[in-house]
């Protein structure tokens, strides 16, 4: 940062308020006397804190204002994506899927955890937005799967709501048979297949 | 449109005839089932004064081969449309009947096709027509001679000329694929890295309702067959699926999940809108079908516990459950006289085709692969096209509606599902 030690026009602060006086004043000049006028403009200063995603602001951490007794500190600021607990790999949040018996559409004990964690998170951060993705196991009709996985992500949808999550931070929809993370024909692909993922935006 | 190379084909059984090679060849293809009541018919190569792209009478013989109603021979001689019929000589391949014909280029580069059905025993003309063609609807030709004769010797209306619809997967890209009833000639009017399942045909053949995974959910797309013009006439929050014609084409069934779980809803099928939710239960409601009439609408349920197919008036009311048989019945397809209800029903966890006669409420099971989907009407309601699995690949099959004949289509290079047997076509 280059440290103007003198100012022809006032401080930052009161610039943009003179700022079209100026202008008048500069033009005037100009149009007045062919003679080159230096005016001395303010240095323009990017205020980072201001571009930070505020949603994610929880992971951005303020560094000090820099250079002692400067008349216009600049405090930077650095995004770091570990901070947010989405990124956190020890974190709840880092569950992202709800498994379900067969035939079932009730969430499971094990899975309450997951569920209310999503759900702190997206009532603290309003602006993130998730889909909730249903799937089921291959067998039978196609159209009739696809109902099924409406019915786990109905049921992942309706427990944030009664845990206080925005109707509209959240969209249910299902991918039925269609996209199976376990391709087999066993047991075990289509326990796997028996789920719904949160998906964030 | 994208052309692609077939990849169906149909397994054909040339068997020799006893004698000489030249005396004649009977047609035999890959059906089961067949009794011994078929109508031997002899179908000469016909007459042309060219190499026309595509062999007219080849077609003919196939198409009626595959049918199952026909013994098809062929005499390994040329007839054309005037004759002279050697009836002798039919009568002693075994023909009762016989027919000849003639390809003739036209001045503008189109086909003049004509042929004769002949009465081997009366000696006499039973059908004769003529039909203009361009080039690459040859093949087209010959179903519609095919849909003639069949009509005349059997009094049932041929579905040779008709179209189907199905999609493939292969190697990650989904392919909603058009052929002609036989799965030959291939176009792919929509490709894509999601799956697309669904597909319905408009009641006048030239559009298809689908449901496409390409914006990460399941959408409803409206699709005309000869622009490419897609419109999606369902998006709403949630899934939107399961799309159904009324009979005139104006309006779709659908499944939509914007008021919580699966429920049946009506849309103006042009552009989505006037959407009007039709079925109120606290389960799945989806998997609509108009009765051929427009009156009625059968869907599939879980509303008493157990997916069912249930029977409600378009004009709302109350729903009345069809099938019994089973603890899953579902995808439920009406036959084109609405005297027939064809369903995906599981039997010791097994999934089969099964249909129910709905005047007397008999229910049957027409298949016995187990692993059936995808139930579909021809539109002359005597064959029910289906999927199944066999050896871990997914195959395409026809039956005739009592079950007795069945055909199979072989796909050699992906896997197949949704198949949606088109309307006549005018």
């Amino acid at each position: 940062m280059i440290q103007r030690s003198r100012h022809a026009l006032p401080t930052p602060r009161t610039a943009s308020f003179l700022a079209p006086l100026v202008a008048l004043i500069a033009a005037f000049a100009l149009a007045a006397c062919s003679s080159s006028v230096k005016l001395d403009e303010p240095a323009p200063v990017e205020d980072r804190s201001k571009t930070t995603d505020a949603s994610a602001g929880s992971g951005a951490t303020a560094g000090s204002a820099g250079g002692g007794g400067t008349e216009r500190p600049v405090a930077q600021v650095t995004v770091d994506p570990s901070k947010d607990p989405l990124n956190d790999p020890n974190s709840p949040l880092a569950k992202r899927s709800i498994y379900f018996d067969f035939d079932s559409f009730t969430i499971k004990d094990e899975f309450r955890p997951v569920v209310e964690a999503h759900a702190k998170y997206l009532v603290t951060n309003k602006a993130r937005k998730i889909v909730i993705q249903g799937n089921t196991d291959e067998r039978g009709s196609r159209e009739y799967n696809l109902a099924l996985g409406q019915k786990r992500s109905e049921a992942v949808r309706k427990s944030l709501a009664a845990l206080g999550v925005a109707e509209a931070q959240v969209e249910a929809v299902s991918l039925g048979e269609e996209k199976p993370k376990a391709t087999g024909s066993d047991e075990a692909s289509w326990a796997e297949n028996r789920r719904a993922d949160i998906v964030y935006q | 449109m994208i052309r692609s190379a077939p990849i169906l084909s149909f397994l054909f059984v040339f068997l020799l005839g006893f004698g000489p090679r030249e005396a004649a060849t009977q047609v035999r293809i890959d059906v089961s089932g067949v009794g011994g009541t078929q109508l031997p018919i002899s179908v000469a190569t016909f007459a042309s004064d060219g190499r026309p792209a595509q062999d007219v009478a080849a077609v003919v013989r196939s198409d009626l081969a595959r049918s199952g109603w026909f013994r098809v021979i062929d005499p390994q001689q040329t007839l054309s449309d005037t004759g002279p019929v050697d009836y002798a000589g039919a009568r002693a391949r075994g023909a009762e009947t016989v027919v000849g014909g003639t390809v003739t280029r036209l001045p503008d580069g189109r086909y003049d096709v004509r042929y004769k059905l002949y009465d081997a025993v009366r000696q006499n003309v039973l059908a004769a027509e003529s039909l203009v063609a361009a080039e690459a609807d040859l093949r087209l030709a010959g179903h519609r001679v095919a849909d003639a004769i069949f009509e005349k010797l059997t009094g049932e209306k041929g579905v040779f000329s008709t179209r189907i619809a199905f999609v493939t997967k292969q190697g990650g890209r989904y392919r909603l694929n058009v052929a002609d009833w036989d799965g030959e000639n291939i176009q792919s009017p929509l490709v894509s890295p999601e799956p697309i399942i669904s597909p319905s045909w408009s009641p006048d053949g030239s559009r298809l309702a689908y449901v496409s995974f390409e914006a990460k959910k399941p959408v409803v797309y409206v699709h005309t067959l000869a622009t490419g013009q897609r419109t999606a006439v369902a998006n709403f929050k949630g899934s939107n699926s399961a799309p159904a014609w009324s009979p005139d084409g104006r309006t779709l069934a659908v499944a939509l999940t914007r008021d919580g779980l699966s429920q049946i809803y009506l849309i103006n099928a042009a552009d989505g809108s006037n959407s009007r939710r039709l079925t109120s239960s606290n389960g799945i409601d989806t998997e609509p079908a108009f009765s051929p009439d427009g009156r009625s609408l059968y869907f599939t349920s879980d509303r008493g516990g157990a997916p069912q197919v249930y029977r409600m008036p378009v004009a709302g009311g109350d729903a009345t459950r069809m099938t019994f048989g089973s603890t899953y019945n579902v995808s439920p397809r009406i036959s084109p006289d609405g005297k027939q209800l064809a369903f995906l029903t599981r039997r010791d966890g097994k999934y089969f085709v099964g249909m129910k006669d709905l005047a007397s409420g008999n229910e049957t099971v027409l298949t016995d692969g187990g692993r059936e989907e995808s139930p579909s009407f021809a539109p002359n309601g005597r064959w029910v096209m289906y999927t199944t699995q066999e050896g871990g690949r997914d195959l395409l099959m026809a039956t005739s509606v009592d079950g007795r004949i069945k055909q199979r289509l072989t796909s050699p290079t992906g896997d197949i599902r949704e198949p949606a047997w088109g309307p006549f076509l005018k």
